[in-house]
């Protein structure tokens, strides 16, 4: 029994562990079922995000079915950079200038949800602050030193770092940033914006596997089946095994 | 007694409702993975419809247009040879089209749209080598008859101005009209009709 | 109509053994009649593998083994190909199934003695099986070409650099480069596709032709050869088709839905399955913050990490999996079956087990100094376990085994 109980700790345990300590995650509200807030989150996707990072792996016409809008709509208000709408979402900065701007290319969106996890990027998107050290006079929260502006910051405004004292081990105190505040404000309240980069998040969850989509659909259909199938088999031993018992 | 033949029945019951369920089960996993060898989405993507612009294009001056990896024919007709397609009948195979695939648009004796204007898959339809375009008149190689068309030189089918198979060649049908609309005077969009058929 | 059957396969039959094969595999495979739930693991590695090949065809018609390409054929395969994710999802979550259900089945193997006399070549068919398994899951991993394969597989093949003279060498003739690159790509795509798979369906041939030139050990770890009637037939034995194949498939649709339910709700299973550092695509230029082997090479490479000496940690990793060879010659215990062990071989195995999962689990984690000295006790009691075998294995071990398996057990 003990046994079982380790196996189990160890497959709940989770793996982000690897990563912890560092910052607390707020958690989003995933639910790419919800095709409104998909449809925003597209809206902001291609308004606030295509300029600079791609999106290759999603086709439009992907997109355009999968979210309910139709290609004339696709076409009218979610292209913008002249491509067809069976292309995948580019972008025409080349890598050297991107490099030149930024310092680094800005990284293809398309599985970005799969490997940085939604809770993680609706943290970072919502953890700009002014720092005036750094190029483009901010900073984030969960990811120190990055080489992106804020560019949702029409929307959000500018947050300040509000500082607190904490006693290091030796007795000596330190600042840390405790908490962020609006200070120069945007086009949307804190609400808002909360849920603007909620249902951006939405959108990128939905992007690094429009699949997930059909597989939820499918997958308890075919648990049925199995369920029926096991039933059956079952009878089957049970009477064969009349021979032996 | 009675049990053991009750007993058999059961058993030969539940034996079929599990090679039943097995089999409609297997056929079940067998669909994705036969439907995974379809054209995907980026083949259907390259597949998708082209624009032929037109504005340039001579009387007599046959252009190619790549579609789904196919050469589309688009060739400018003179009046003569327009003139001309009507007394071919009797040397066709499938004069008036009709076991041949063409739009519905494209269903008349010039299987255009526009009688001047002719849409061809350059594919021949016997066993898929692509035809020449031969304009001159009784040619050595053609024989006198010959009034200018389209010659395959895999195995020597013959079709006339508008890609109607001359009988007795090899090829069974009337080369293909790709579905295709006009945008503009100037501008052909092939591989979409616009929904009209 | 059964007329014309029969001489139908009369006509094969006089022309190839197609009924002998059936009768002596099959119909007349006499087994014990007391196996339990943990004897399912066999058939269900076979159909596993069976799903891995043919999932694995299917991905090879779409995959492209180019380092320029690689990466985003398999989102092509995910997005592009009509269920393209499912067949990818059956094949990753099929490599994570092989190795549960092999551990399960070594695991049973050990505890009933199947390992035991005269079974020590379907035991040493098996470790071959295990061992070209891993190969060929490390070599699968490589082609996504994400981070997490490159760097894998950038580490995996370092390993060999350990070795003493010839070490850089022959870590540079597996590469075909300098480092992890196209060329590797390429050569693991071919050993993955066709010479390990060969390998394998020829040792599954030769693990079943050896165990069905024994016959089956049991839960009781009774010979049922030894009592037979007079026809020749094993007293205790049934035959394995109708009897087992119909239990089997009982096993086959429980699995069946544990798996569906993963493909279809959790292929990613938290980042056990499927890693979340491998949806970046490989930078040759930028290695992750935490690299780990998937979960089932963990233990191996917690022992890997528990030793401070490159050579000698490579020398201890591939003890761990050597000294699993050697264990019909290490146990010198009379019974076979862990109900008739004795109480120092019953805690023995329990420790093994906990330090197995231990160190799978330690394999993990980013190196830590607790998980370090956790990691070296584990290893001290996985090879404890083996080397000291010989010495505790005979010890009070019951003297009362039953002879026949008795109803009601």
């Amino acid at each position: 029994m003990r046994q079982l109980l380790f196996i189990i700790f160890l497959l709940v345990a989770p793996q982000t562990y690897a990563a912890g300590g560092k910052i607390h995650l707020e958690s989003a509200t995933i639910d790419i079922s919800n095709e409104a807030s998909l449809q925003r989150g597209a809206k902001y996707f291609v308004n606030y995000c295509l300029g600079c990072h791609s999106a290759k792996q999603l086709r439009y016409s992907r997109m355009s079915k999968d979210l309910n809008i139709s290609p004339e709509l696709t076409e009218l208000n979610l292209m913008f950079t002249g491509e067809k709408i069976f292309d995948g979402m580019n972008i025409s900065m080349t890598v050297e200038d991107a490099e030149k701007w930024f310092g680094v290319a800005p990284p293809d969106l398309s599985l970005i949800a799969r490997s940085r996890g939604a809770d993680w990027l609706y943290t970072y998107l919502k953890s700009f602050y002014m720092d005036d050290s750094r190029p483009f006079g901010v900073n984030n929260l969960v990811f120190p030193d990055v080489g992106m502006p804020h560019a949702l910051a029409d929307l959000q405004g500018l947050q300040a770092p509000i500082y607190k004292e904490v006693e290091r081990e030796d007795g000596t105190f330190k600042k840390v940033i405790d908490r962020l505040e609006v200070v120069v404000p945007g086009r949307f309240t804190e609400k808002g914006y909360d849920s603007a980069m909620n249902d951006l998040v939405n959108f990128l969850v939905y992007m690094g596997e429009p699949a997930k989509l059909e597989r939820q659909r499918l997958g308890w259909k075919v648990l049925l089946f199995l369920l029926v199938m096991i039933g059956i088999f079952y009878l089957l031993k049970k009477e064969f095994w009349k021979d032996i018992h | 007694m009675v049990e053991q033949v009750e007993d058999k029945r059961r058993r030969l019951f539940l034996t079929a409702a599990a090679t039943t369920i097995t089999g409609v089960g297997a056929a079940y996993v067998a669909v994705p993975f036969l439907a995974s060898m379809n054209p995907s989405d980026r083949a259907k993507a390259a597949g998708a419809p082209v624009e032929a612009d037109i504005s340039k294009l001579e009387e007599g001056q046959l252009i190619r247009v790549e579609w789904r990896g196919k050469p589309v024919w688009v060739l400018k007709r003179t009046q003569t040879v327009i003139a001309q397609l009507e007394g071919m009948t009797d040397k066709l195979r499938d004069p008036d089209s009709n076991e041949s695939e063409q739009p519905e648009s494209c269903k008349n004796i010039t299987r255009s749209i526009k009688p001047e204007i002719f849409l061809a898959v350059g594919i021949c339809t016997h066993l898929g080598c692509s035809p020449t375009f031969r304009p001159d008149v009784a040619p050595e190689d053609l024989g006198p008859d010959w009034k200018g068309g389209f010659f395959c030189p895999c195995h020597g089918s013959r079709f006339d101005y508008s890609g109607r198979v001359y009988s007795s060649v090899p090829a069974p049908l009337n080369l293909v009209v790709p579905p295709h609309q006009y945008l503009t005077d100037s501008r052909i969009l092939i591989g979409s009709d616009g929904g009209q058929a | 109509m059964s007329g014309m059957l029969k001489n139908a396969l009369g006509w094969i039959d006089d022309r190839f053994p197609l009924s002998k094969v059936w009768n002596e595999h099959l119909a007349e495979y006499y087994a014990p009649k007391n196996f339990n739930w943990m004897y399912y693991f066999g058939s269900l590695a076979i159909l596993v593998l069976v799903n891995q090949i043919i999932t694995g065809i299917f991905l090879t018609i779409h995959y492209k083994p180019d380092a320029k390409l690689a990466f985003d054929s398999v989102e092509y395969i995910m997005r592009d190909v009509e269920w393209g994710w499912l067949i990818r999802y059956m094949h990753s979550t099929g490599a994570s199934a092989f190795f549960i259900v092999v551990y399960l089945h070594m695991f049973r193997g050990l505890i009933y003695g199947s390992f035991k006399k005269p079974r020590e070549l379907v035991w040493t068919f098996g470790m071959i099986i295990y061992v070209a398994l891993m190969a060929e899951a490390f070599m699968g991993y490589l082609l996504p070409w994400g981070q997490m394969s490159y760097w894998g597989a950038q580490v995996i093949v370092s390993l060999f650099g350990a070795i003493p003279y010839v070490g850089e060498d022959l870590a540079l003739w597996l590469r075909g480069d300098y480092v992890i690159s196209d060329a590797t790509l390429n050569r693991f795509f071919a050993f993955h596709v066709i010479a390990i798979p060969l390998v394998l369906v020829i040792l599954v041939f030769m693990h079943i032709v050896a165990l069905h030139a024994v016959g089956s050990n049991n839960p009781e770890g009774i010979e049922i050869k030894k009592h037979k009637d007079e026809k020749g037939i094993p007293l205790d034995g049934i035959p394995f088709h109708p009897y087992y194949s119909v239990k089997d498939l009982v096993g086959v649709g429980v699995f069946l839905f544990i798996f569906a339910l993963i493909i279809f709700y959790m292929p990613e299973m938290g980042g056990y399955f499927l890693e979340h550092a491998n949806f970046i695509p490989a930078d040759p230029l930028k290695t992750p913050e935490h690299i780990a082997p998937v979960w089932y090479f963990t233990p191996f490479y917690a022992v890997l990490r528990a030793v401070p000496d490159k050579f000698l940690g490579v020398v201890a990793m591939a003890g761990a999996i050597i000294v699993l060879f050697l264990l019909p010659w290490l146990d010198r215990g009379k019974n076979k079956s862990i109900r008739y062990r004795g109480p120092v071989f019953k805690a023995a195995i329990i420790a093994f087990v906990i330090s197995f999962i231990g160190l799978g689990y330690f394999g993990m984690q980013p190196v830590t100094s607790v998980g370090t000295w956790f990691s070296r006790f584990f290893s001290l009691v996985y090879f404890a376990f083996f080397l000291l075998m010989p010495f505790y294995s005979t010890i009070g071990e019951d003297k009362y085994v039953p002879e026949r398996v008795e109803e009601d057990k």
